[in-house]
């Protein structure tokens, strides 16, 4: 078969090569934009903090972080296939509201009661998929629907803030690597010397990281997790193609509600109470849309990763934390947030100064 | 597809009022049953019941026909609650004879900002006026403090909304105008053939030589006004405007548009189905509250309510190329 | 018909036929192909070609009749199923995910895995050596599919067809995005698939690529499998005469007597981007203007420019003497311009599709039936009354769907809803398509009577028949330019044929490289 390789016209259009990091900068110009608008921002602030670049800060700022960062990784799943998860915020609290109950009480208990809370917000999301999918309804107003349903199903649970949840665990899981290990006497209370240099590391990044390096690292290389993508892309090439369409759009869904799940958790860990606030929903619901877009992903789908929805979703926590160390009247805070949107929406409209066929605008 | 069995009086478009209307009579119904099985009378059956009802439904229902028209464009206004709440709030700010026009005019402004991201913009509508509610309630708590503003709905506001005639509420009244007003644009104007053509297929409408990002425009202006008037009627009702006084209408008048027989991606439904969708919420809402179910449980009905009903009829075509 | 003795088929058809809302597509096909040979379908457009490949890739499901893969009957319902025969289509572009690398898309469906997951760098070395066997090294693995030509993403997606081993391979005018160097590179990799024993389907509207790469022929006409044959065994009049066939005999409205007509429409020197070359004509009043030639010869996007549509167009454009450049349709259509465009795909850009007869009847023309602000229901009522009267539109009632209608009178909508507008300049993009004989010929008449009131009317049509029968000048275009005029009794089949084809000109060097 190589025959036809020989004598073939080496052909002067062949570009030199360039390096896979410009490639991919190139491809992703807006997810390494959010890196550098995210290192920047958090340098800065980090410069006008009183007590700037100490592990403490750090530990602090990734604890408000937390929550939407999980919130925002859902809302990329659902995303990049071009729908949009407006019930992520309400199964995040009803998630939370679950773990207000059950994380408490013996080793064991805390961990069946972490896995059980997990397991209603992936189930949540499943059955949100199954609407999607075979009920064939529009994902924004079926998981508008569901999310009424997850709010509800949360009221229920708290009607009032409350809950008991285990203190240690959120001791542990809310500060640096050597307060975990103290808190459950590991590696002599987290003094072994080969700890020392990563000591400092705030466990909520590493259990971002974690999840993230566990599930959606290998999803990204799988059939249906290239679906996903295709889907958003060109869900007709996707058929052509023999993709599992529906198939990976019920996985999405699904890992959305996992991930809101997460952030439910993570919360409720962290705040020891769980507390169903309708509107504390909305605005988380609100905030990952928001986190997504910055984070490069784009909302007609297709392009972006969970990776950028982090890095957004620390963008609009990082400008909150500007209003504190700046004593911004907080009362600010939300025309900022809604204008940073706006802003960061508008960016991606210079396209349409590009379009030569006035037909093209409506596809 | 396209060829429905026609049955010989029932259009396809007319199905989904048809079974609305059907389930409000369940709910009568079911309402009365309980109500006779625990207290022995029917309260739901009573005029003065069935119009205290319609005056608090009327806020939803003109949110609601404001909300119709953007559907039927395929896209959709979540700036509606905090426009409904910046309104109010600049209504009784500004006061005196000027209130309601300034109230009015906030509702404009929000429409066109609305139209021209979306259309000028191409922006999609979800993620805009998502942001746009959020920079209303950016500039509403900087303005009030994050408090509810001291001053007073006017004496006009307050008649609107609370006051009656012949024994009806004004606020139906006004319901009554506007859906008036919203039915005849849709149905006897040009421009409201346009957002249907729009809805359809903006392309085909665009070569049939109409501007259609005017008409997207104007569809925001119009649920921009709803939404003001909804909020005007809101804080003459309870007297003032409040911070966050317009959240509990989204998700009910999306609903009741839906549920109504309107198409979420656009181009299909009728206004009648969209009164028929408020009346169902409203009737859902006030059976459930005589229940004395709690607010979590309202939620939960809510949300199943929709999702049945739109597997019922609101299914789309599968993409196969 | 020695050629059937050689070698069992691979694929065959036998009584396949496929109707699209009453309208042929394909009626009794029987086509065999084999392997270790290049087989080519010829046909006019709307032959039935790509309703055939579509049938064999499993795209779409045949109305009747079997197909029959290495002997074994099968029922394809997704194109994944003809792929697992062996049956693999090169698509124009459809079937590449944009936003996917070059390497992803060429193993969309199936990558190389490392413990379960894709690897990628056995992926990316894959899509090299794909790439290297039809000499596009010149392609990155690592390039998004968005960032490529057209020419390079045919490319990719030949290479994504040859990485499913197939024993069949279907290129659907694959060559016709291709620039000249590319195509002489395919030629050299399907001659090598040709003798490693793999069968190929070749459809291509260029003749001389027929003749250089094909060793078996088969012509289509109107949905019929004509005749199969040898290559050779028919010279190229014949072949064309075969496609073009003499039973097709439309009555057409008597042409006027040529005369001196006062110009209409007069274009010099229109531009677009790289699918204009400076396109110049003139329309007289109550004349007929024929566009001919191949599909994508810039004359859809003539037509756009002309309503206002593309942006960027430069060239001057008059309308009676006064320059008329619209920025809109709406522009176009209003004024002076008085311009209507019947547009090429009748069901996302003529109608709407779930609306009903009458409002689609006057989605162009509410200024007429108003009264104050208001529509008045008598004045539309009457209005569509006469236009569906007028058009002969069979439907039941005025408020049914138009999605309800035949195709015929789905079009005659679209002309009807024009019409309302009162145009002075028509432009059709080939009405048409698909449409029924009977419907055809009203809608001849039609235009004929239109001219006559003076009207101004410029038809592009993939039809050869009817640019002669109907118009009273045809205009053939190429590659972005009108490249030859042909006035009454010069216009004939074989000249528009042979012009559109651009047989005559095989030597010179392909212009064909749009990028």
């Amino acid at each position: 078969m190589s025959a036809i390789t020989q004598g073939s016209s080496v052909s002067e259009a062949t570009a030199p090569r360039s390096s896979a990091i410009l490639i991919s900068i190139k491809q992703n110009r807006g997810f390494y934009g959010a890196i550098v608008l995210l290192v920047l921002l958090y340098l800065v602030y980090n410069l006008l903090h009183p007590r700037g670049f100490t592990a403490n800060v750090l530990i602090a700022n990734a604890n408000e972080s937390a929550v939407l960062c999980f919130v925002a990784i859902a809302q990329a799943l659902a995303v990049v296939t071009g729908g949009l998860d407006l019930s992520v915020g309400a199964v995040m609290t009803l998630t939370n509201t679950i773990a207000s109950w059950l994380v408490r009480g013996e080793p064991w208990q805390i961990i069946l009661g972490c896995l059980v809370t997990l397991a209603s917000g992936t189930a949540f999301g499943f059955v949100n998929g199954l609407i999607i999918v075979y009920g064939r309804l529009q994902p924004i107003i079926a998981t508008l629907a569901s999310g009424a349903v997850a709010m509800g199903l949360a009221l229920l649970l708290r009607p009032t803030p409350g809950g008991d949840v285990d203190g240690d665990l959120g001791w542990a899981a809310t500060n640096s690597l050597r307060d975990l290990f103290e808190t459950y006497g590991l590696f002599d209370d987290g003094e072994a010397p080969w700890l020392q240099p990563i000591a400092w590391f705030p466990v909520p990044l590493l259990i971002i990281i974690v999840v993230v390096g566990m599930v959606w690292i290998p999803l990204r290389r799988t059939v249906t997790g290239r679906t996903l993508y295709a889907i958003g892309s060109s869900e007709g090439a996707a058929y052509m193609s023999g993709l599992p369409i529906d198939r990976a759009r019920l996985l999405a869904f699904t890992l959305a509600g996992f991930f809101a799940g997460c952030g439910g958790l993570y919360l409720a860990i962290q705040t020891g109470v769980g507390n169903a606030d309708i509107s504390q929903a909305g605005v988380y619901t609100l905030n990952s849309i928001a986190a997504v877009v910055l984070g490069g992903i784009s909302l007609l789908g297709g392009i972006g990763s969970a990776v950028g929805a982090i890095f957004g979703a620390m963008i609009l926590r990082v400008i909150s934390f500007y209003f504190r160390v700046l004593s911004i009247d907080p009362l600010m805070q939300t025309l900022v947030e809604g204008v940073v949107l706006l802003a960061a929406v508008s960016l991606g409209t210079l396209r349409i100064l590009r379009v030569k066929n006035r037909l093209e605008l409506f596809r | 597809m396209a060829n429905t069995v026609s049955l010989p009086k029932v259009r396809p478009d007319d199905v989904p009022v048809v079974i609305s209307a059907g389930f409000v009579v369940v709910i009568l119904v079911l309402g009365t049953i309980y109500t006779l099985a625990t207290i022995g009378t029917a309260p739901l059956l009573t005029p003065n019941y069935l119009l205290t009802q319609l005056q608090t439904g009327s806020f939803l229902g003109i949110v609601a026909a404001g909300m119709m028209v953007v559907i039927l464009l395929g896209h959709i206004d979540l700036s509606v609650p905090w426009t409904m709440t910046a309104a109010a709030m600049m209504a009784t700010y500004v006061g005196g004879d000027l209130a309601i026009p300034t109230g009015l005019a906030v509702g404009l402004a929000v429409g066109l900002f609305n139209g021209f991201g979306v259309a000028y913009m191409r922006i999609p509508s979800m993620i805009f006026t998502l942001g746009v509610d959020a920079v209303m309630r950016g500039l509403m708590v900087m303005l009030t403090g994050g408090f509810s503003p001291r001053t007073e709905s006017t004496p006009l506001m307050k008649w609107l909304a609370a006051d009656k005639i012949l024994g009806i509420p004004v606020a139906v009244f006004v319901w009554a105008g506007v859906a008036l007003v919203v039915a005849t644009i849709l149905g006897r104007t040009a421009f409201g053939k346009m957002v249907y053509a729009t809805g359809n297929s903006e392309s085909a409408t665009y070569l049939s030589g109409v501007r259609t990002r005017r008409v997207v425009v104007g569809a925001f202006v119009i649920s921009g006004l709803c939404a003001a008037v909804a909020g005007m009627l809101l804080a003459g009702y309870s007297n003032k405007a409040f911070q966050g006084m317009g959240t509990p209408y989204l998700l009910p008048a999306i609903a009741a548009v839906v549920l109504g027989g309107t198409h979420i991606l656009g181009g299909r439904g009728r206004f009648i189905g969209t009164l028929v969708g408020v009346i169902l919420i409203v009737l859902l809402n006030s059976v459930v509250s005589i229940m004395q179910m709690p607010d979590a449980a309202r939620q939960v009905i809510y949300g199943l309510v929709i999702i049945v009903m739109l597997l019922v009829y609101g299914r789309t075509a599968r993409v196969t190329s | 018909m020695a050629l059937e003795q050689q070698t069992p088929p691979f694929v065959e058809l036998r009584g396949v036929s496929k109707f699209y809302s009453g309208v042929r597509a394909l009626e009794g096909v029987d086509l065999s192909c084999r392997q270790g040979s290049i087989h080519a379908i010829l046909g006019e457009n709307g032959a039935g070609k790509s309703t055939l490949i579509k049938i064999m890739s499993g795209v779409v499901r045949p109305d009747t009749g079997t197909v029959s893969v290495a002997g074994v009957q099968h029922q394809f319902n997704k194109p994944a199923d003809a792929v697992r025969t062996g049956i693999v289509s090169v698509y124009q572009e459809l079937s590449l995910i944009p936003d996917l690398t070059v390497a992803e898309n060429i193993s969309i469906s199936d990558p190389p895995r490392r413990f379960g997951l894709i690897d990628s760098r056995a992926q990316t070395r894959r899509a090299e050596a794909l790439l290297a066997r039809i000499h596009c090294e010149d392609v990155d693995p690592r390039a998004v599919v968005r960032d490529l030509s057209l020419s390079r993403r045919q490319m990719v997606e030949i290479a994504k067809a040859i990485g499913k081993a197939p024993e069949l391979l279907i290129l659907d005018e694959a060559t016709s995005a291709l620039t000249s160097r590319d195509v002489e590179t395919i030629y050299r990799v399907l001659d090598q698939l040709r003798q490693d024993g793999v069968g190929m389907l070749f459809i291509s509207h260029r003749m001389h690529e027929v003749e250089a790469l094909c060793d078996t022929l088969s012509v289509f006409r109107n949905g019929r499998h004509i005749e199969t044959f040898a290559k050779g065994a028919h010279g190229q009049d014949e072949i064309v005469k075969l496609m073009i066939g003499r039973d097709i005999v439309h009555q057409f409205p008597p042409p006027p007597v040529p005369q001196e007509r006062k110009p209409h429409l007069v274009v010099e020197g229109l531009r677009w981007e790289d699918r204009l070359h400076g396109v110049s004509l003139t329309v007289g009043k109550g004349e007929i203007v024929g566009l001919g030639g191949l599909d994508g010869q810039g004359q859809k996007e003539f037509l756009l420019a002309l309503f206002g549509v593309l942006r960027g167009v430069s060239g001057t454009v008059s309308i009676e003497g006064r320059a008329a450049s619209p920025s809109s349709p709406a522009d176009a259509k209003g004024g002076a311009n008085r311009i209507a465009l019947v547009p090429e795909d009748r069901k996302t850009e003529g109608l709407m599709l779930p609306m009903s007869v009458a409002d689609n009847l006057l989605s162009a023309a509410y200024d007429k039936v108003l009264r104050g602000p208001f529509i008045d229901p008598e004045k539309s009522r009457r209005a569509v009354a006469d236009a569906i009267a007028k058009l002969q539109i069979k439907v039941a009632r005025p408020d049914d769907a138009v999605a309800t209608l035949s195709g015929g009178n789905q079009q005659k909508v679209v002309i009807a809803k024009w019409l309302m507008t009162d145009p002075g300049l028509v432009l059709l993009n080939d009405p048409t398509r698909g449409i029924d004989v009977g419907t055809k010929q009203e809608i001849y008449q039609l235009m004929r009577n239109l001219a006559d009131q003076g009207t101004a009317i410029l038809f592009y049509s993939t039809d050869y028949a009817e640019l002669i029968g109907l118009c009273d000048r045809v205009l053939v275009m190429y590659d972005g330019r009108i490249v030859t005029e042909l006035a009454g009794d010069e216009a004939t089949e074989e000249r528009l044929v042979a012009a559109a084809l651009n047989i005559r000109s095989t030597d010179t060097p392909r212009e064909g490289a749009r990028q």
